[in-house]
């Protein structure tokens, strides 16, 4: 059986359709969630993509947080459902609770579209685990405000812990110890700020270096 | 208390006396009389509001109709069958085959744009997105052309950053890739610069939607955001005067952009024109809800009767006239069957968009407004919407142009040794126009919507439209101000080869136009003269290319104080691709392959770059257009690319051979040995049309050279790619770090 993998549109996500497409390319079946569903319709996995939730007027992500689809994914994170959040959706998991630290505004104080080369230092996540341990990849970045932060102590925990999923080659914005992404103490969520849907075939993206996230959680639910 | 005074219908033919401020307005004397004409009495004051905005210049093309009738008089024998919807609807559509219709449009935001760089450019986004929503069309990537003075004016400090942030802040959150577009800087824009952008988007042919209200007792529903006070005669005001000291008084008027409203308002209209419940749309962009209803009601059965009461106010202390004059953005107005009005706001409430109905077609053949119960606007729509002032204004060619023409570039100081010729490659490579702009366009989303095959600094724009078939689209936008002022009507034809040149290089074959016609004031018959000149030379050129005019956008009053600005048609080509994964980069991007020039070299320096950079100098004559090649060379770079002659093609345009091979190694990340023909500094710097660079590989050299001879191109074999430098035998080389340091450097110090 094919696992289904969703894909939540909050009002305001952009990335929600190439989401859906990675999950397609990478052989799983796609399943689209509204923000305001009151059920995840037997997913297996949701991702929560790029976009700009109800134009993060606010804080980005505060109000998406929010969303009655949320309190499913907050609980089905909990109980082990794999959650991907991508750029917008690191945002929201952030905001959710579900990883710690921020996302704050670039160092450059504009937003920047660019191929980032990153390093997979997690390869035993839900989503990385088809990763060679340190892979180097090639990915876009595109945000105003992905800047990660935490602080001393929550940042040494995540070392510890080996929660640092991916970091820049070359910092793009300010992120606090070059980090892109980080995952929960289960491996089970992980927020990054590069965008591997859009690096999914060499025609539209810089690479295929990203569809490595998509078939890393049909494994992990294939070995679950 | 006092009571409410309305100037309704009867009101006003009671107070035939009453002085209205029709000139405060923007209306001439006569233009008022023919107002008290058609109505036979004086218009109330909502009359007089709508009148006055409907007929700007923005509005009305009152200055410009008379010329661009040729668009629609020159249309070329090709255009037949593939341009659906023309000239005059609010964007134009092109059948692209395998039942798609792509439409797109540019648009200018110059004067928002000065008074409030942010706001001016991002709503300028907004609109031409809007205007290519309303066709039925979900827009797929936008595109923009940027002028401004000189990159180290403190003014240029003050509207650049604020312009591309507002660009990429609407663009960023609407989920729409900015595929590319040109940045160009020049004194003559120094005090007003352009800002326009361009829209694509793409619809089933039997999807297409009208600006049109049919059928009595169809209901109006307006749609989206409130309506407030930002915006209020935005289009007439500010687009329709000059500047002279009035910056600060306008800054209201410019309108503010929230791109979620448009965001949820774009994928709302998309699932109501899925379920096919318009009869008619129309956005509502300049004069907001004049233009929206009497456009509507003109092109339908004739009648609309509006409660302007009914419609939801941000700011509830809005006078009537207000309401009708609003620019508020991220507004639709959509005509609905009875029927199918309850579906319509079931779709509006999933998206928390608000929806109200507020009038229903009439065939009275009158557009009738109310207000608190009384009628306060009662006109003929057509003579609001349609049958506006037209003006033959009169054309001198400027007394200074002899002169200019013979100031020829020919003339000026060369550079001869090899350590000067290098020094000014150098010099062009990092000078503000040639320079690496991705400080800028890398604050453009271009990946969002995962179809673009290729963006800045790409030729053009490619972007792919079905993933099964692999079908494409390609879209290039190209001006040469300087060019047109040495020769308008040559300019303007250099501007359109340019973009043609463009999309053929990717691989794609060119099918339709958008112009964006900027210039001075038309009431300066030295500005009406080269607005004609342009007109026809693209017409004519139209014509030459087999390639229709599908709609555009004409901006007058661009000066500063009596000067006007270069005159600057930008032209924006359509071209399709079958197969985007034969699209051609730019980059070298491998070792060992022919660099072929394709293409005849003259000696043309009048109004290029180097002209610009080196001497400050603008003078002589525009280089030579020749359509001819410019078919001959699109067929060459296309059919080339089809069979995959050629791994990389790359147009000639601005800085001639010199910048082009040094695009194509930067981006390549690999250098060049060049053995350079003839006079190396003509060879290098001069920018004769019709001509591109491609990289062929050594099995497919005999293959293009043929091809290219059985169309009377010119080939020169110029070297091979590779190395970790530029270098031209027996002159000089420059690294490539040296080159990236160059032309990376420019805009970071400028702008941070």
């Amino acid at each position: 059986m094919t696992a289904r993998i969703g894909v939540v549109t909050f009002p305001g996500s952009l990335d929600d359709r190439d989401a859906l497409r990675a999950v397609a390319a990478a052989g799983a079946e796609p399943v689209s969630l509204w923000h305001k569903d009151a059920n995840l319709h037997g997913v297996d996995a949701v991702v929560l993509p790029g976009g700009f939730s109800y134009g993060d007027y606010l804080r980005c992500g505060a109000i998406a947080r929010f969303s009655p689809v949320m309190d499913l994914v907050i609980a089905g994170a909990h109980a082990g459902l794999p959650v991907l959040g991508i750029c917008n959706g690191f945002q929201v998991l952030c905001e959710a609770h579900l990883l710690p630290g921020a996302l704050l505004r670039s160092a450059q104080l504009h937003f920047r579209c660019a191929d980032e080369g990153l390093v997979i230092e997690n390869t035993s996540t839900a989503w990385t685990n088809a990763y060679e341990p340190l892979a180097r990849v090639t990915i876009p970045i595109k945000n105003g405000e992905g800047r990660f932060v935490a602080d001393t102590a929550t940042l040494d925990q995540l070392e510890a812990d080996g929660r640092v999923v991916a970091r820049y080659v070359g910092n793009p914005n300010g992120s606090v110890r070059d980090i892109a992404g980080i995952t929960n103490e289960a491996g089970n969520v992980v927020g990054l700020m590069p965008h591997p849907e859009h690096a999914i075939d060499d025609l539209t993206g810089p690479s295929s270096d990203g569809l490595a996230f998509f078939t890393s959680v049909l494994k992990s639910l294939v070995a679950v | 208390m006092t009571v409410e005074h309305i100037d309704s219908v009867t009101h006003a033919g009671a107070t035939p006396d009453t002085v209205l401020p029709f000139a405060e307005l923007g209306l001439k004397d006569d233009e008022y009389a023919r107002i008290k004409e058609i109505l036979g009495r004086r218009p109330t004051s909502c009359e007089l509001a709508m009148y006055s905005v409907m007929w700007s210049e923005h509005c009305s093309y009152k200055s410009s109709k008379l010329h661009l009738r040729q668009f629609g008089e020159k249309v070329p024998p090709e255009a037949r069958g593939i341009l659906l919807v023309g000239i005059g609807e609010n964007a134009g559509v092109v059948d692209i085959g395998q039942g798609y219709a792509v439409t797109f449009k540019a648009e200018s935001h110059n004067h928002p744009s000065y008074v409030e760089p942010y706001q001016g450019a991002a709503t300028g986004v907004g609109g031409i997105v809007r205007d290519i929503l309303t066709m039925g069309a979900r827009p797929i990537a936008v595109m923009d052309s940027l002028r401004f003075g000189p990159a180290d004016a403190p003014d240029t400090a003050r509207v650049l950053p604020g312009v591309v942030a507002g660009i990429g802040g609407y663009g960023n959150c609407l989920g729409l890739p900015n595929i590319g577009g040109e940045l160009v800087f020049d004194p003559s824009y120094l005090g007003n610069p352009l800002v326009n952008a361009l829209s694509v988007g793409v619809m089933r042919t039997d999807g297409i939607k009208l600006a049109t209200a049919p059928g009595p007792g169809n209901q109006v529903v307006l749609f989206g955001a409130r309506t407030g006070g930002d915006g209020i005669g935005g289009a007439s005001v500010l687009a329709s005067a000059t500047f002279e000291t009035a910056g600060q008084r306008k800054r209201p008027s410019v309108q503010v952009g929230d791109p979620f409203a448009e965001k949820v308002l774009i994928e709302c209209c998309l699932e109501i024109f899925a379920e096919d419940l318009v009869a008619g749309i129309q956005d509502l962009g300049a004069a907001g809800l004049s233009c929206a209803t009497s456009e509507l009601a003109s092109a339908g059965t004739g009648g609309m009767r509006v409660v302007l009461d009914t419609v939801p106010l941000r700011d509830p202390t809005l006078a009537p006239e207000e309401i009708l004059m609003s620019e508020s953005q991220e507004r639709m107005c959509a005509v609905v069957e009875p029927s199918k009005v309850a579906r319509f706001m079931e779709i509006c409430a999933k998206w928390d968009v608000n929806a109200t109905v507020i009038g229903e077609v009439t065939d009275t053949e009158r557009l009738e407004i109310f207000w608190r119960g009384e009628l306060v606007v009662d006109v003929p729509p057509r003579t609001v919407a349609h049958e506006g002032p037209v003006y033959d204004r009169p054309v001198a060619r400027p007394a200074d142009l002899d002169a200019l023409n013979a100031d020829d570039a020919n003339a000026l100081a060369r550079p001869t040794s090899p350590a000067d010729l290098r020094a000014t490659l150098l010099r062009l490579v990092a000078s503000p126009n040639l320079a690496d702009k991705g400080w800028v366009t890398d604050q453009y989303d271009r990946y969002v919507m995962g179809n673009t095959t290729l963006a800045t600094p790409h030729d053009a724009g490619v972007v792919r439209i079905d993933e099964s078939s692999q079908l494409g689209i390609a879209l290039a936008l190209d001006g040469n101000g300087r060019f047109a002022r040495l020769d308008p009507y040559a300019g303007a034809q250099l501007a359109l080869a340019e973009a043609y040149r463009n999309v053929a290089a990717t691989g794609a074959r060119p099918l339709a136009i958008t112009d964006c016609l900027n210039f001075g004031s038309p009431e300066d018959p030295e500005v009406m003269w080269q607005f004609t000149e342009a007109i026809r030379g693209i017409a004519d050129g139209c014509l030459a290319l087999g390639v229709p005019v599908t709609g555009g956008n004409v901006s007058f009053y661009n000066q500063t104080g009596a000067t006007p600005i270069n005159p600057t048609p930008v032209i924006g080509v359509l071209g399709v691709i079958d197969d985007v994964r034969t699209r051609r980069p730019i980059d070298f991007g491998s070792d060992g392959e022919h660099v072929v020039l394709l293409g005849s070299t003259r000696a043309e320096f009048g109004g290029s770059e180097w002209a610009h950079v080196v001497h400050d100098h603008l003078g002589g004559r525009p280089p030579v257009v020749d359509f001819g090649a410019e078919r001959a060379l699109a067929a060459v770079l296309q059919s080339a690319a089809r069979d995959g002659l050629v791994s990389a093609a790359h147009d000639l345009s601005d800085g001639g051979l010199a910048q082009a091979l040094v695009e194509s190694c930067r981006r390549g990340g690999r250098g060049a040995s060049i053995t350079l023909p003839g006079d190396p500094f003509v060879a290098l710097f001069s920018e004769s049309a019709a001509r591109a660079v491609v990289a062929v590989p050594a099995a497919h050299l005999a293959a293009v050279r043929s091809l290219a001879v059985a169309y009377g191109v010119e080939v020169t074999e110029l070297g091979l790619t590779g190395g970790a430098a530029l270098s031209f035998t027996g002159l000089f080389e420059v690294p490539l770090d040296e080159l990236d340091a160059a032309a990376t450097g420019t805009f970071p110090a400028l702008f941070g």
